[in-house]
């Protein structure tokens, strides 16, 4: 801040001198005619000296707080989430209102019509569970529970148990990226090293167009003809599953995987390349072991960020995965993921409930998690890749 | 053996074009069967009308009421917030200072965190904690009015979901200021203040403008935050104070699709909500990107 200020203080101060000379005052008259060649502008040392602005001061003072807000924003988000959840750590809380009792038949669905099956099997599956569970706490949040095979939050005896959400909101993720990854890095070599000037006109702003499609679009066209697009197709059993939601989802993972990869893929530099080539080798050589071996942390960065949006979307998986929460490794049953648990069971939640509680603890896992993944794509990008550009 | 070198490098060039073709007509194909389906229904009575026979039939006016009130509150709140951070960013922070580095990071880890998570912060925050303590300041805790779900809360959770937006936004714009002018300003005697509300800001408002469409089109097409911060089922009337709950068009499309009571019959409303949705934030997309090219372009010149 300080060097421009103090130079621009002294251009303000000089045509004061100066308008100090015509003024001619009787000090100066009587330096000049021993002088006669050219008056010295006088600086004294508090003309030197930065000037208080109050105007200045309070603008930057207001201006630093307001960017602390984004700051402060995270604090609150980490410190609120963490609020709600923590009572599920201390015990029972004695404000708890009594849950109604809803039969284990009356399982809600937020899917679409064609659940009645999916939660059919769901309950068998609970059926079974329940005579696995063997923990004393019936109803209470306490850590067996949380670490239990099923998850009935609503029903006699609440069941709380993470463990299926947990392995649905993975399963679909890593389906999505498994799909995405290698569409959208392949399609990134493609516009980095091959493709023609007129194609990049097409694929960028459909990646752009396909950046901005709501995720709540990507769920309906999912749930709406995908899912029946894909039964008829394959003839799987539930209409709602992992496959589908985990091909919605890498719709939605695609721009964001392509967008990073592409970057780390141009940000190679040019005498790699151009060494590569000159040494004989193809085109398509160079891409494939040269450019890509290169890039290699911003494209996995690239898989990262994806991996991390994929895990705390809601909408899609929402709407696409037929929300039972199964715990298999079946890629083609219903599940229930974390994203979505919270996003369907929090409007009807009775405020400063267990139940309550657990979903803020649902949201504060995604919020770590994410958070990590993240800062690691970030250190991926920003100093892996800069390392290894320079130290070449 | 030549042969098969050059049959290796024909396929693996032909696979990476073919991932791009397979994005390219996953895009067709998304937008074309939503505007091939929702396209009969949508006429102007369809945008001007409200639900009726229990949103069987009828429009969706409330809805878009709904979601542009909500884009108003929060471009009101987030795009100044934005900007000023950005200007902060950009002219005050010094790129090695450690207060620079972790508001970046802060951004950075906002534009990260899940939308589902800003709908439980803003049920945490601003329903659970600051709206009680407005209902206790103002009524004395007896009435409900502040602390529970309604536009203001989920326009500003949608706010600070679409800071980073905005605030990547205008930085690109303010770094595409020439430095001759602000070294000229400077040089005539402005203060900092004056050079970057005379020169710097006149010079990015089409950055800001672009932040605050970019900002829109990510708020309209946002259902997570809402789901449980404001967002109504149905209401019979279109929000009249700040404390009331509104309908939304992506969220109009969550309940139409998932719970409605005859799901099959309001297909034709679910794809025209749809196609209206997607079209709109097309449109804001869209000119989100001509202004940021007129922006590049003034930056080459």
């Amino acid at each position: 801040m300080g060097r421009k200020d103090r130079h621009s203080d002294i251009l303000t101060a000089k045509p004061q001198v100066s308008d100090g000379r015509t003024e001619s005052t009787s000090e100066q008259k009587a330096v000049r005619p021993s002088m006669q060649t050219r008056v010295r502008p006088r600086l004294n040392k508090s003309d030197l000296k930065k000037k208080f602005r109050w105007d200045e001061f309070l603008a930057e003072k207001l201006i630093t707080t307001v960017a602390f807000l984004s700051l402060a924003t995270i604090a609150l988000i980490f410190i609120f989430v963490f609020r709600e959840a923590a009572p599920i750590f201390k015990g029972s809380d004695p404000n708890v209102t009594q849950q109604p009792a809803v039969p284990h038949e009356e399982e809600e669905t937020y899917g679409s019509e064609s659940l009645g099956e999916g939660s059919k099997r769901l309950a068998e599956k609970q059926a079974s569970s329940t005579s696995l569970e063997t923990s004393g706490n019936e109803g209470e949040a306490s850590l067996s529970n949380l670490l239990s095979t099923s998850w009935q939050p609503v029903s006699r005896v609440p069941k709380y148990g993470l463990l299926p959400l947990v392995m649905g909101s993975f399963k679909v993720t890593l389906l999505a990226i498994l799909i995405a990854g290698p569409i959208a890095i392949l399609a990134a070599l493609f516009t980095a090293s091959f493709a023609p000037k007129w194609s990049k006109e097409i694929i960028k702003p459909s990646i752009e167009i396909l950046a901005g499609f709501p995720s709540v679009v990507i769920g309906f066209f999912a749930l709406v003809i995908l899912a029946t697009l894909m039964q008829d197709l394959f003839g799987y059993q539930y209409r709602l599953n992992v496959f589908v939601g985990g091909v919605a989802m890498s719709l939605a993972v695609i721009p964001i995987i392509y967008t990073v990869a592409e970057d780390a893929l141009t940000a190679v530099p040019k005498y790699l390349t151009e060494a590569s080539l000159a040494l004989g080798a193809t085109k398509w050589q160079t891409a494939a072991f040269v450019t890509l071996p290169a890039a290699t942390p911003g494209v996995f960065a690239a898989v990262l960020l994806g991996f991390g949006r994929a895990f705390g979307e809601t909408m899609i998986v929402l709407m696409a995965t037929g929300n039972a929460a199964l715990l298999s490794l079946n890629f083609l049953e219903p599940i229930r993921t974390m994203s979505a648990t919270i996003g369907a069971e929090m409007a009807e939640v009775v405020f400063g409930d267990t139940h309550y509680n657990v979903l803020f603890l649902l949201g504060a896992i995604l919020f770590i998690f994410t958070f990590t993944l993240n800062a690691v794509a970030e250190i991926f990008i920003r100093q892996r890749l800069m390392k290894r550009f320079k130290g070449m | 053996m030549k042969l098969q070198r050059k049959l290796i490098g024909t396929s693996f060039v032909t696979l990476t074009a073919l991932s791009a073709f397979v994005i390219i007509v996953a895009v067709i194909l998304v937008m074309g069967t939503i505007v091939v389906n929702g396209a009969g229904l949508l006429s102007w009575e369809f945008l001007t009308a409200a639900p009726t026979e229990g949103m069987t039939e009828g429009g969706i006016f409330p809805a878009i009421a709904g979601t542009a009130l909500l884009v108003i509150i929060m471009s009101i709140v987030g795009v100044p917030v934005g900007t000023v951070t950005a200007i902060y960013l950009s002219e005050y922070s010094k790129q090695t200072s450690i207060i620079g580095r972790s508001i970046r990071f802060a951004v950075n880890t906002l534009a990260g965190v899940p939308a589902i998570v800003f709908g439980l912060f803003g049920l945490g925050f601003f329903v659970q904690f600051v709206g009680s303590g407005m209902d206790r300041v103002f009524t004395d805790g007896v009435q409900l009015k502040w602390a529970q779900p309604n536009i203001l809360w989920a326009s500003l959770t949608m706010a600070l979901l679409t800071l980073p937006v905005v605030i990547v936004s205008v930085e690109e714009a303010i770094k595409t200021v020439p430095a001759d002018l602000r070294a000229a300003s400077l040089a005539l005697g402005a203060t900092k203040w004056q050079t970057i509300w005379k020169i710097v800001i006149p010079n990015s408002l089409t950055g800001i403008l672009t932040g605050a469409i970019l900002a829109v089109s990510r708020g309209a097409g946002e259902v997570a935050p809402i789901l449980f911060t404001g967002a109504a089922y149905f209401l019979p009337h279109l929000p009249s104070s700040i404390s009331d709950q509104f309908m939304e068009l992506g969220y109009h499309v969550y309940i139409m699709s998932t719970q409605s009571t005859n799901v099959d019959a309001t297909k034709g409303i679910q794809y025209a909500t749809t196609l209206v949705l997607l079209l709109l934030t097309f449109m804001l997309n869209f000119s989100a990107v001509f202004l940021r090219s007129r922006v590049r372009r003034h930056q080459i010149q």
